[in-house]
């Protein structure tokens, strides 16, 4: 068995493949449901009713997709340009840091202080992703384990200033910082329900990298640096610096999930703010083939199989450990749909 | 010669990839004691075929058959055990250990690799004499010529008993000299009844060495022909379907420097030959021809001149002004038109439009973009522009370019360079690959520019391109850059002389 390049993949290629990648998944989700002895149908509806079912659900799914998008967008930015950035959960936790930081220290008004905690989440978030590819320019050092090894780098400095002096005098003795004031919280989009407008943030992101992508020199410029950097240098594009837009840029993406969580949903600072949201953003992006506004889509897919089925192992008998395998297994077929999309497989 | 004993019979090979037929039901027969010139241009599908042969590919169908064996498909080494040995285009040598070593690689266990060393010696210096192969076996391969390199992979196949050797392209990097003494060795193997099968594109070799012809076209044989029946002309007309004959551009008109390299050094990039101390003067309205061995310093020259290096020492002057920073921006900006040696890999991205790719140069500059922001109509304009003007063949121009064929590829980035209305034009191997309308196409295109006052650098193994197109010619050989010759001052002997080195003097 061999594979072939296919010159020119028709529609029913680049769309029923992946399409057929996602029935694939409810399929072996269907066969675990089995295996954990429920009746996959009724798994699979629980999954679907408790991500999407209510009103609440439906919030719920949105409110968990929000820090996804953000994440989701800072590794498709990066990932179009060859940029390995695994390292966006650091990049959210500086982002996270930095909101409480400006959010609990300087006593700023509501209104002046949101765009402030966002400017300086996204320019510390920047600034954290910049090291590393400073040294992949100017040194070769991959960053593939520069921007890996920042995460435990991040946590383990958050969690010292948690422990000292972040550390809420109030909190008895949680490390856990203190909260933001009321009026430094991002509104609710509807009154009364846990939607917040870090939400409608995510998509104007989500629209305004995909502006960058196709309308400006810079979009152009991180293009042709992924797929062609020799071909780039020859043609005078400054590759080292469309390597450092691009870090910022996704850098400071990532720091907007922090941001958000904070400001939006938790109002402080704590170590289990992410549940890796950052190595999440990396499926949601591959799902999503790295286009922008397909991160929407993805990371919205991504959260309604967790919220579903947090709801659902309440009701059946079912691990909640099912989604994560559900989403892992999306990824795979997605992959390998992918794979196939550009090549066929050929016998002998 | 039909009585002669057929020892390969290759029968309806067919190969396709996709849509592309690469073998169209081939099929001829190799005799003992012959060579047989297989040639092509690049698509034919002559490395498709040898693929076939040596079981990298499976062929779609077909049989081969050596020493009337056939042979079981998609079997890599079976050949080579039937006896079937080959020298590729690219040596597969390693270069920290000695010739006898690399000759035995392979062929014994790896801790016995002592063991017998004096027979096998012996039976290596036997080969060597008996075929003009002279080579000294203790010499580490790092510290030999391509020439010998070559000569060491062909003692390699004839150590392994082979009765068929197949050369892929074997003068491609060779002086004219070397050449000859490749073909006195050939000679010398069909007298000893081993039968050679000879790829190779450049005619007079074909008809200087071979017995007999095979010309591939699209993937099909075109035509055979016994060599002494036939002349240079009849073969090109079966390789490309028409008449070929090189231009005859009258002499241009030399006009003001318009740039100047002053004893410019630059230093060697891993394997890569730098220059050492190149003085060259690049003047409107004149072709200068880069003639020489690939690997010689050719291709830093043309990294300077497109602005990916630097001088390391010494002067570059552009327009009459010493350059100081310079980079491929800074030689776009000072009107530097460069079509660069490798299309696929630097001069176009795959995986891009026409109209991204057409814009690749220009993008960052009205009114391709202003403040920032593409616009791509202007682009779009711009690409279909080209695609009228040089001829491109594709299906539009938001068509990814990997679907376009080399020349319609090349003609895009000429046009992308003449375009911009370049005072200095870099062409770097621009007909390498090329069909025949393509070639001749971009080399009256390359006049056209030198008419309108351009000065053009043309780098080209093919001595003949060179020497038909440039007003001027230097060779360079190991970094150095000899005098500047003019048209017609020198026999191609000559020229290979300053190939190999000759004539230089040596102030490194």
């Amino acid at each position: 068995m061999r594979l072939e390049p296919v010159a020119a993949p028709g529609l029913a290629r680049t769309l029923g493949l992946p399409a057929l990648a996602i029935a694939a998944t409810v399929v072996v989700a269907s066969a675990l449901a089995m295996l954990a002895g429920a009746n996959p149908f009724a798994t699979l509806g629980l999954i679907v009713k408790g991500a999407a079912g209510s009103k609440f659900a439906a919030l719920e799914t949105l409110n968990r997709a929000t820090p996804l998008i953000f994440t989701g967008l800072a590794v498709a930015v990066a990932f179009r340009a060859k940029l390995w950035n695994i390292g966006a959960e650091a990049q959210l936790y500086a982002g996270a840091l930095m909101t409480v930081l400006i959010g609990t220290q300087m006593g700023l008004p509501g209104p002046v202080a949101i765009p402030a905690m966002a400017i300086a989440a996204v320019l510390a978030g920047a600034l954290v992703l910049l090291g590393p590819v400073l040294l992949k320019v100017r040194l070769g050092v991959d960053e593939v384990v520069t921007t890996l090894l920042f995460n435990f780098i991040m946590l383990l400095f958050i969690s010292m200033l948690l422990e000292g002096p972040l550390k809420d005098p109030m909190g008895m003795g949680w490390p856990k910082s203190e909260a933001i004031p009321r009026d430094a919280r991002l509104p609710r989009i509807v009154d009364g329900l846990r939607l917040h407008w870090g939400f409608g943030l995510a998509l104007i992101s989500a629209v305004v990298v995909w502006v960058i992508q196709v309308k400006t020199t810079l979009g152009y410029e991180i293009r042709a640096v992924g797929q062609n950097p020799q071909a780039a240098r020859f043609a005078g594009i400054p590759v080292g610096r469309v390597m450092v837009k691009t870090a910022l840029l996704s850098g400071g993406l990532a720091a907007l999930a922090g941001f958000s969580e904070v400001a939006g949903l938790k109002g402080n600072l704590t170590l289990d703010l992410s549940p890796g949201f950052g190595y999440t953003g990396i499926v949601v992006a591959m799902l999503a083939l790295l286009h922008p506004l397909g991160v929407v889509v993805s990371a919205l897919f991504v959260a309604g199989i967790f919220v579903g089925a947090d709801s659902m192992s309440r009701a059946a008998e079912v691990p909640t450990y099912i989604a994560d395998i559900s989403v892992a297994t999306a990824l795979l077929f997605m992959v390998l749909a992918i794979l196939l999309t550009r090549f066929r497989v050929v016998r002998g | 010669m039909g009585a002669r004993e057929v020892v390969l019979r290759l029968e309806g090979i067919t190969k396709r990839f996709g849509k592309l037929t690469a073998n169209d039901d081939i099929g001829f027969a190799l005799h003992r004691g012959e060579v047989l010139a297989l040639l092509g241009e690049n698509g034919a599908g002559k490395t498709t075929l040898m693929n076939i042969l040596f079981g990298h590919y499976t062929a779609d169908s077909g049989t081969v058959e050596v020493f009337g064996q056939p042979l079981p498909p998609g079997a890599p080494g079976a050949a080579l055990a039937a006896g079937v040995g080959m020298v590729h285009q690219h040596f597969t040598l390693a270069g920290n250990m000695t010739v006898l070593e690399n000759i035995l690689l392979g062929t014994r266990p790896l801790f016995g690799m002592g063991l017998g060393r004096g027979a096998a010696r012996a039976r290596v210096e036997q080969l060597s004499r008996d075929f003009g192969l002279a080579v000294h076996p203790d010499a580490k391969v790092k510290t030999l010529s391509v020439g010998e390199r070559q000569r060491v992979e062909i003692l390699k196949a004839l150590y392994r008993d082979a009765r068929i050797l197949i050369l892929d392209e074997p003068t491609a990097v060779l002086t004219p000299q070397e050449s000859d003494a490749l073909f006195e060795t050939l000679k010398k193997a069909v007298a000893q009844g081993l039968s050679i099968i000879f790829i190779s594109h450049k005619l007079h070799e074909v008809t200087a060495v071979s017995d007999r012809v095979i010309v591939l076209r699209h993937g099909r044989v075109v035509g055979e022909v016994a060599t002494d029946q036939t002349d240079r002309h009849r073969i090109a007309e079966m390789m490309v379907g028409a008449e070929v004959a090189l231009p005859h551009p009258p002499l241009g008109r030399a006009g003001t420097a318009l740039m100047e390299l002053r004893d410019v050094s630059t230093p060697p990039e891993g394997n890569r030959t730098g220059l050492r101390r190149v003085t060259l003067s690049l003047k409107a309205g004149q072709i200068t021809g880069l003639a020489g061995v690939s690997g010689n310093g050719q291709g830093a020259l043309a990294d300077l001149v497109s602005g990916l290096i630097a001088p390391d020492s010494g002067e570059l002057r552009v327009a009459g002004q010493t350059v100081a920073r310079w980079s491929p921006r800074a030689a776009l900006a000072a009107g530097v038109g460069r079509i660069p040696e490798d299309r696929h890999a630097t001069g176009s991205i795959a995986d891009f439009t026409l109209t991204e790719n057409a814009v690749l140069e220009g993008y960052a500059r009205p009114p391709f973009s202003r403040a920032g922001w593409m616009d791509w109509t202007r682009a779009r304009a711009h690409a279909e522009d080209i695609i009228e003007k040089y001829d491109v063949r594709c299906p539009g121009p938001e068509a990814r370019i990997r679907l376009l064929s080399g020349g319609n590829m090349q003609k895009l980035i000429l046009g992308r360079a003449l375009e911009a209305g370049p005072k200095i034009i870099l062409a770097n191997q621009p007909v390498r690959g090329l069909d025949i309308g393509a070639l001749t196409y971009v080399q009256e295109c390359l006049i056209a520019a030198r008419d309108a006052g351009a000065a053009v650098l043309l780098i080209s193994e093919d001595l003949d391109e060179i020497r038909a197109l440039s007003d001027v010619i230097h060779v360079m050989s190991e970094g150095r850059l000899s005098p500047e010759f003019p048209r017609g001052s020198k026999t191609p002997a000559e020229l290979g002389q300053w190939m190999a080195g000759q004539g230089f003097a040596d102030a490194a």
